[in-house]
């Protein structure tokens, strides 16, 4: 394995880190909506997230990602590999996002909610001056949990053409015939990534913890 | 849109062999994975200091690679070793070893929050440690575990589809044969879709009757 090789697979870390991290900024306010539209129970529309967030939950990203490869051009949306792979990632972790989101809301309590509206907010207020700062707090550890997840999902994404670290670990492992020291680069590279924020999750769980303690 | 189901449907054969096929396999590795667990836990709380952190290595580890990496190190990467395996055996045995440090990290957080009375009274009562650990220590663990390793098994599932790319003939790799075979991406890979789906709900379902059982032993 050549420096050429390691630079390569270090490429693949760039498109990983910034795939993921389109997915997560996308992902997290479109999870927070359908948990809002689950909350407030939209007629219909919360029907439908509900069977939506349950479906997706249930759906393999493999799965996911090839049905919109493959079918979206079939019926006229022209997708790439590296849109496909986003689309497929916004749709799985805004599921998993929108349960975190929405057993913090389920957990909010309602006197809060019917103070703030006896002082004469408005929705619109009570819920970005009361509701969101607190779901945030609370959600924090569920989301940082979702954002390791989503960095251990995205080899998959190699199945369509993206070629991330393990795409370019495969392809390195098949050219050179020596398929482990591509490998454990990659996994080197992956385990800093996802120690950092199952790390980031234990010191906020510690912190709001003692918090609490202290309060 | 309607020809393309009739498409799919002529190949049911070859989706419900991969949907079969599925299930076993996560099945069996979830079992497995249950048995290397509930071998692990001890040794994750063991107050050997060289047996514990070796344990808690391996969980940690384990829980920061992708499964699909893993997966490939198996199913390429152990011939440098001079162990070569088939398709299947190395898919059972990534998913076996990777779930095993989910189940064993899960396993050891319900054994923790377990109270510690009934372990003592039984003690107390000079139960042996086989039969302390089958009667005392382990229904309520279970009872209590259920929700969390039932979430794992939907996992399994799910990490199963991973191993298409190993050419493993399960679901997904069914629905992509069809898919190339007659190129009806919506209908073929729709139907996987609804199947995984349906074999989750199988598990919450079975996850909630647990539950039940739990709620009316309390």
């Amino acid at each position: 394995m050549s420096g050429g090789d390691i630079a390569a697979i270090f490429q693949g870390a760039v498109v990983t880190v910034s795939l993921s991290l389109v997915g997560i900024l996308i992902g997290l306010p479109i999870g927070l909506g359908l948990a809002l539209v689950r909350w407030a129970n939209v007629p219909i529309a919360a029907g439908i997230v509900t069977l939506y967030v349950s479906m997706l939950r249930a759906t393999p990203l493999v799965t996911l990602l090839l049905l919109l490869f493959f079918a979206l051009p079939n019926v006229g949306v022209p997708i790439g590999p590296i849109s496909a792979a986003i689309v497929a990632l916004v749709m799985n972790t805004s599921a998993f996002n929108c349960e975190v989101w929405r057993s913090a809301l389920m957990n909010f309590p309602k006197d809060q909610y019917e103070a703030a509206q006896s002082v004469g907010m408005r929705a619109a207020q009570r819920f970005r001056r009361i509701v969101l700062p607190q779901i945030v707090r609370v959600s924090l550890p569920g989301l940082v949990n979702e954002m390791s997840l989503l960095i251990k999902v995205t080899p998959v994404l190699a199945v369509v053409g993206v070629v991330d670290i393990t795409r370019a670990a495969v392809r390195i492992g098949s050219e050179t015939y020596e398929p482990l020291p591509p490998f454990l680069v990659a996994v080197a590279l992956y385990a800093p990534i996802v120690f950092a924020l199952v790390s980031l999750q234990r010191w906020i769980e510690r912190r709001q913890v003692a918090a609490e303690a202290a309060a | 849109m309607i020809h393309d189901f009739g498409i799919v449907w002529s190949e049911r054969a070859l989706l419900l062999s991969g949907l079969a096929n599925t299930t076993i396999l996560s099945t069996l590795s979830a079992a497995a994975a249950l048995v290397l667990g509930f071998v692990l836990t001890p040794a994750l709380m063991s107050k050997q200091r060289l047996v514990s952190s070796m344990a808690r290595g391996f969980v940690d580890g384990m829980r920061c690679v992708p499964f699909l990496l893993f997966a490939y190190i198996v199913y390429y990467g152990f011939p440098s070793f001079g162990v070569r395996l088939d398709n299947w055996t190395s898919g059972l045995a990534a998913l076996t070893i990777y779930n095993a440090a989910y189940m064993a990290e899960i396993l050891r957080g319900a054994w923790a929050a377990q109270p510690r009375e009934p372990i003592e009274a039984g003690v107390a009562f000079g139960f042996p440690e086989i039969r302390l650990f089958r009667r005392i220590i382990l229904p309520p663990l279970l009872l209590s575990a259920g929700p969390v390793i039932g979430n794992q098994m939907i996992q399994i599932i799910k990490d199963s589809a991973f191993l298409t790319i190993i050419a493993l003939p399960e679901l997904t790799h069914a629905a992509s044969s069809i898919q190339s075979r007659h190129y009806v991406p919506f209908a073929a890979f729709i139907t996987a879709v609804f199947l995984y789906w349906g074999l989750c709900l199988v598990i919450e379902a079975g996850v909630s009757s647990i539950g039940r059982v739990a709620e009316a032993r309390r």
